[in-house]
């Protein structure tokens, strides 16, 4: 049974869009980043005072890799799912509001692929 | 649309700061900083991918007294969000929504992120010497 009217429906009211797949999305990202971001962590800790070389060898080990990529894809994703919560909760003018939301989206896709792309890089040549 | 000079319910100021109410827009707080603590974490990755030059200049950056304090508040703000974001996948499945937990929990997601915070410094201060 649909819980609104079919002028509601026509008019576009009520929740038809991606709600359920946002909410979803930034619980499994979530999820994924709670032993992502403590492993990160810890490697970062260990890491300390190590320079350039020690970094080199860490990220050329196949499993940092692979950890730093998936990190690197929940942390991401999950930072503009949570911005996009944030700046539809508090900026209401809609030119303002969706500029920021495409801005948000380009700095997050950009960042999360430079990041990617750095790790393989030194992991390759080094 | 019907006439805007509706009554408007009681704004936040006039309610007295709660455990839940503090740690839920902290949250709010500490994922924004966090999201902005990326960018200077993305900065590092890349800087590595340019050589050890770029990447020596950022080291400096982070070991700097200024880079250290934002070290420091990443640092909180990610163990802060991640155990509060525990709660909330708690809440999700339905579970800890009483009063009482979420006070309890509340104070938990408190006291292990000051905690956590203290030990990461002490274990990642060059002191303690991590080679």
């Amino acid at each position: 049974m649909k819980m609104e009217s079919h002028l509601g429906r026509v008019r576009g009211l009520g929740s038809a869009k991606h709600g359920l797949t946002h909410w979803w999305a930034q619980r499994i990202t979530a999820l994924a980043l709670i032993p992502l971001s403590l492993w990160f962590m810890a490697s970062v800790i260990s890491l300390n005072g190590s320079g350039y070389a020690g970094y080199a060898a860490w990220i050329s080990e196949f499993g940092n890799l692979i950890m730093s990529v998936c990190f690197f894809v929940a942390l991401f994703h999950h930072l503009q799912l949570g911005m996009q919560v944030v700046i539809e909760d508090y900026v209401h003018g809609e030119t303002g509001k969706v500029t920021l939301l495409i801005l948000v989206k380009f700095v997050a896709f950009v960042g999360g692929l430079s990041c990617i792309i750095a790790a393989f890089k030194v992991a390759l040549a080094g | 649309m019907a006439a805007r000079n509706r009554p408007l319910s009681p704004h936040l100021q006039v309610y007295r700061p709660q455990i839940t109410s503090v740690i839920s827009i902290m949250h709010r707080i500490t994922g924004v900083a966090l999201a902005f603590g990326t960018i200077l974490l993305a900065y590092w990755i890349c800087a590595a991918a340019y050589g050890p030059e770029a990447f020596h200049r950022a080291e400096a950056l982070v070991n700097s007294w200024f880079g250290m304090l934002i070290l420091c508040g990443f640092t909180f703000a990610l163990y802060f969000h991640l155990a509060n974001g525990i709660r909330h996948l708690f809440w999700d499945i339905g579970k800890g929504f009483d009063i009482e937990t979420t006070r309890k929990t509340g104070w938990m997601v408190a006291g292990f992120s000051i905690i956590a915070t203290l030990a990461t410094v002490v274990l990642a201060s060059p002191w303690v010497g991590a080679s």
